[in-house]
């Protein structure tokens, strides 16, 4: 490790929802992420901070936090990148309830990717041949576009439309409803459809892109709500669905 | 917001964007050189074309503005859905009710 | 307390969102006014006329410049959410949002020098 060059100030939420923030001193060292800073002070100052983390690599979704007042996933945000004259805010994300200091209740989240039927409908049984599928084909390629969400709830905590109505599925369910939609596989369109049509579905969107700006993997699951605000409508219009 | 209202307000909205587009004109024409109620008369009255015009536009006005005010009083005030929904109603029925008196007003009386 | 910071909030889309959802809600208000006065016409036009030559104060054609300004930004705004909505995505929307504020902008501007 190399020398710490200088020291941060980082106030972290501590505590539930009526907490506080509270600020440790970090040494600085040279590629030094955001989880590695809230691991420092676990390990070194506080061992009683609460933090949720898994694979270190952006890949499992479960780091994302507050920092500087933005979400973001913490294992691949470079403190270089964020801080403001050495000094770091970190706290719980938002949208969602805390449980404690750093860590929030996934639940809701949860609980909405089912609702907008975000799970894979099988049309097929392991005796079938294996689903032959174009890659260039339109329905796949609208698909692939939104297919590497890693579910870290950062699109949920920028979205004012989840914090305004809180029936509102939010831009990761509704991008993994659109997904599943174009998936020749899947069997499960007409209760999705009904999921994502109903109040608190697609059409709760406004389009104010901040999903698309924070996701960290540059995922637009506002073009996603577009495409099932038209499947819906055009539903709609042909007597497809009840509203 | 479900899928009925929302293809309701979306219709409305791109009904409208033409009429807007006219209103905006028609706003600029009447004013060149100052509003006055003989003017604004003498292009309505009797005019089947503005009557025909001016419904439409206050018929889809109603219906637009009743459901845009429906989801903001659904998101920034305390009231529930439903409660939002009827203040709303009466809205839309309010600019429906004095929109159509004043396109009347302007062509028959 | 948690301190509510800025976050998404304050991007150039979340204020074009802003303004789209202001400007609708100020038409809403205004429009009930707006015919209530054009109702004014019966009979003959006379008390609209009274009418109008109150809104003759400067005060008053600042703000008809403002309506005109509002109902701009709505259309323009509102196109630029149906076109998102209703055909495939386009990128840029934030130049797209700064063009139809600044274009109404500048209608509003036009109007105010026409009369004044």
């Amino acid at each position: 490790m190399p020398e710490a060059s200088s020291q941060l100030a980082v106030s972290l939420w501590r505590g539930g929802e009526d907490g506080r923030y509270q600020t440790y001193g970090v040494p600085r060292r040279d590629n030094q992420t955001v989880l590695d800073v809230v691991t420092y002070v676990q390990r070194h100052i506080d061992p009683t901070l609460s933090y949720r983390f898994a694979c270190r690599v952006g890949m499992c979704g479960s780091c994302a936090m507050t920092v500087n007042g933005r979400p973001r996933w913490t294992c691949r945000t470079h403190v270089a990148k964020v801080a403001r004259s050495d000094r770091l805010e970190i706290g719980p994300l938002e949208n969602l309830p805390v449980i404690k200091d750093l860590a929030t209740d996934m639940q809701p989240f949860f609980e909405k990717w089912q609702q907008a039927k975000g799970v894979f409908a099988p049309s097929a049984t392991r005796r079938d041949a294996i689903a032959q599928i174009q890659p260039d084909s339109p329905a796949r390629i609208a698909a692939d576009a939104g297919i590497e969400c890693i579910n870290c709830g950062v699109c949920y905590a920028a979205c004012d439309t989840v914090r305004w109505n809180a029936d509102y599925l939010g831009p990761a369910a509704l991008n993994r409803a659109w997904t599943l939609f174009n998936d020749a596989r899947d069997a499960g369109n007409s209760a999705r459809m009904a999921a994502v049509a109903a109040s608190g579905g697609c059409h709760s969107c406004h389009s104010h892109q901040s999903c698309q700006e924070h996701c960290p993997l540059s995922l637009n699951p506002t073009a996603s709500i577009a495409g099932l605000k038209r499947r819906t409508a055009l539903a709609y219009l042909k007597g497809e669905l009840k509203a | 917001m479900n899928a009925r209202l929302y293809v309701w307000q979306r219709a409305t909205a791109a009904v409208m964007a033409p009429f807007v587009l006219v209103h905006i004109a028609v706003i600029f024409y009447a004013t060149r050189a100052g509003l006055s109620a003989a003017d604004i008369l003498s292009r309505t009255h009797d005019s089947i074309a503005w009557a025909i015009f001016y419904s439409v536009f206050v018929a889809a006005v109603s219906l637009h503005a009743s459901i845009g005010v429906r989801n903001v009083l659904a998101e920034w005030s305390p009231l529930g859905e439903r409660q939002a929904g009827f203040l709303a109603l009466a809205l839309g029925l309010l600019l429906a009710a004095l929109g159509f008196h004043a396109v009347f007003a302007l062509v028959v009386a | 307390m948690k301190t509510r910071a800025l976050g998404p909030r304050g991007s150039t889309l979340w204020i074009a969102a802003m303004i789209h959802r202001l400007s609708g809600l100020a038409l809403a208000i205004f429009l009930p006014v707006h015919f209530f006065v054009l109702s004014l016409a019966f009979h003959g036009g006379a008390r609209l006329e009274g009418f109008l030559r109150w809104t003759d104060q400067p005060l008053v054609k600042l703000s008809e410049v403002g309506l005109v300004f509002l109902l701009t930004v709505h259309l323009l705004g509102g196109v630029r959410v149906l076109v998102i909505e209703n055909f495939d995505w386009h990128d840029g929307q934030k130049q797209l949002a700064m063009l139809a504020a600044s274009v109404s902008a500048v209608v509003a501007f036009v109007f105010l020098v026409r009369v004044f």
